[in-house]
């Protein structure tokens, strides 16, 4: 455990001397402001545009940070040559590949917990109340997503060629899911066969990533979700960060480095 | 030398001839778009108007509290812009509501069913002042599809009846007015709102009949004229004329509106109403 918390430790310096977080963070915060400031009909109570939009950013930048750190970990230690030493030390193949995984993980919830912190407060400025539950709910299955999307991209980065096209893919596949997974079976069904077939193994072998997107029940002031629910999200979010953990351990166990 | 200079001179020519042509096509241009376009209209050209009928659709979407069907759903219930709607009809919203017409259909599978927990699936509207949040995206709509006229008639609706902002909602259709010179279905809602907000029926009275004269100049040559905006401008001038104490005045209006209505025998039953002595000055206004 020790070692792959070390290897996370690393990972995670590596966030905050990157330049990405914060220049991402600046735009979000930019782009909300202003448009914050825009006078619509003289009324300073319209509030859930703002959120909208707001949200939008956040989770396409924490997406971006998500996907471009881990997708750089293991091919920038190939490339650099940092990789052998790193093995030369009593450490396994599948330690490593946690350790990153828990690295870019944590990463990222740092990273959502500061921009979940913005929202908070510009919500707040509009609305004068503050959900924390709500809040709490969309942070933490925000943060299963990430947990899944950067698992994939660590299969990605020990499976494919290039880091560029891991990101490329693994980025289209989430938005793809994200807005059109949970229509698969309906579209399906329109399809002719084979492709119907195809169409709905798809729906349900791929990640249901819009499960932890609860952006319109926050935007919209919806009540809470049932815990249960959320419990049942976690689990489902885990397994699959789990399967695709075991995929890059099973991968990168046999990959040649040189 | 002599060649180079002629050169400088033939390129002086070329671009001075191309200046005088160039110029007033862009007049042209600005001229009858009605706007100079601004940023979005140069990012987005054309297709700037199927974003303003998203950005609609989209205030719709919030009338709901982001419940809303998405392309993929072949629900026919939310063929009907709620929000327009409403604004069209003057309904309260929930009052001429089938809810049963709204409910999802049953899950297909246990993804969909779990997955229903996390949005939202309950039909509701928006009310008690919530309806500012449409406001947003219906200006975005205005601002990328100046023409489409319903966008100000619709904003000024909610922004008077519900959120009893006359002014804004004088001005926004003002600026629709604006970009669409004597629409008369701006000019109805206008009309609409001296009446019913302002209580001026002399001005109200004045854009209706503009709004006739426009309806009759632009509409009537129509294949399928908008009928409804004709009965409703009849309509508001008949009840007007009743209202003021001059109910035989209102007949040459109820005449006309019965030659467009769906339903000529109840105009007919109003004009006998009105001939026999038995009409009161009605209520002034429906809110």
């Amino acid at each position: 455990m020790n070692k792959i918390l070390a290897v996370a430790g690393v990972v995670i310096k590596e966030l905050y001397r990157r330049k990405d977080f914060y220049i991402l963070f600046i735009l979000t915060a930019l782009m909300t402001l202003l448009l914050g400031s825009v006078n619509l009909f003289n009324d300073d109570r319209i509030v859930r545009y703002l959120k909208e939009i707001c949200l939008l950013l956040i989770w396409l930048s924490t997406l971006i940070i998500a996907i471009t750190t881990a997708a750089r970990q293991i091919p920038f230690e190939r490339e650099q040559r940092t990789i052998f030493p790193l093995l030369a030390k009593p450490i396994a193949r599948w330690q490593v590949v946690l350790g990153k995984f828990a690295g870019c993980w944590l990463a990222s919830g740092l990273a959502l917990i500061v921009f979940y912190g913005f929202f908070a407060l510009i919500s707040a400025s509009r609305e004068h109340t503050l959900p924390a539950a709500h809040y709490f709910q969309a942070l933490w299955l925000h943060w299963l997503m990430l947990g899944i999307v950067i698992a994939l991209t660590l299969l990605g980065s020990v499976a494919l060629t290039t880091p560029a096209a891991n990101v490329t893919i693994v980025f289209i596949l989430s938005v793809g899911i994200l807005f059109v997974g949970e229509h698969l079976h309906k579209v399906a069904g329109r399809m002719s066969e084979p492709a119907s077939t195809l169409v709905t193994l798809g729906y349900f072998l791929l990640p249901h990533l819009e499960f932890f997107d609860v952006r319109r029940l926050i935007i919209h002031d919806w009540p809470l979700i049932e815990w249960t629910y959320i419990g049942g999200a976690t689990l489902y979010g885990l397994a699959y960060a789990a399967f695709f953990l075991l995929a890059a351990c099973l991968v990168f166990r046999r990959k040649a480095l040189n | 030398m002599l060649k180079a200079r002629l050169i400088l001179v033939l390129l002086f020519v070329v671009s001075f001839s191309l200046a005088t042509y160039l110029q007033p096509v862009r007049a042209a241009r600005e001229e009858a778009g009605g706007e100079s376009g601004g940023v979005l209209a140069l990012l987005l050209g054309d297709g700037r108007k199927m974003f303003a009928n998203q950005f609609f659709a989209k205030a719709d979407a919030y009338f709901h509290r982001g419940n809303y069907p998405s392309i993929f759903d072949n629900e026919p219930h939310h063929e009907e812009n709620h929000m327009a709607g409403e604004a069209a009809h003057g309904e309260h919203a929930g009052e001429d509501h089938d809810e049963d017409e709204h409910k999802l259909a049953p899950a297909q599978d246990w993804i969909e069913r779990f997955g229903r927990h996390f949005y939202p699936t309950e039909h509701v509207h928006l009310e008690a002042g919530g309806e500012r949040e449409m406001l947003p995206w219906l200006r975005l709509s205005a601002e990328l599809d100046p023409h489409r006229v319903a966008t100000y008639t619709v904003t000024a609706y909610w922004l008077r009846s519900r959120l009893n902002k006359v002014n804004e909602a004088e001005a926004f259709l003002r600026d629709g007015l604006r970009a669409n010179p004597n629409d008369p279905e701006i000019l109805y809602e206008l009309g609409r709102l001296f009446y019913e907000s302002r209580q001026d029926p002399v001005r109200a009275k004045n854009l209706w009949l503009l709004a006739r004269k426009r309806w009759q100049e632009t509409e009537a040559s129509k294949e399928t004229p908008n009928k409804l905006l004709l009965e409703q401008i009849l309509g508001g001038l008949a009840a007007l004329e009743v209202q003021a104490g001059r109910p035989r005045e209102a007949i040459p209006y109820l005449k006309e509106l019965k030659a467009a209505s769906p339903d000529p025998a109840e105009i007919q039953k109003r004009i006998d109403e009105i001939l026999t002595g038995a009409v009161a000055p009605p209520a002034k206004s429906k809110e």
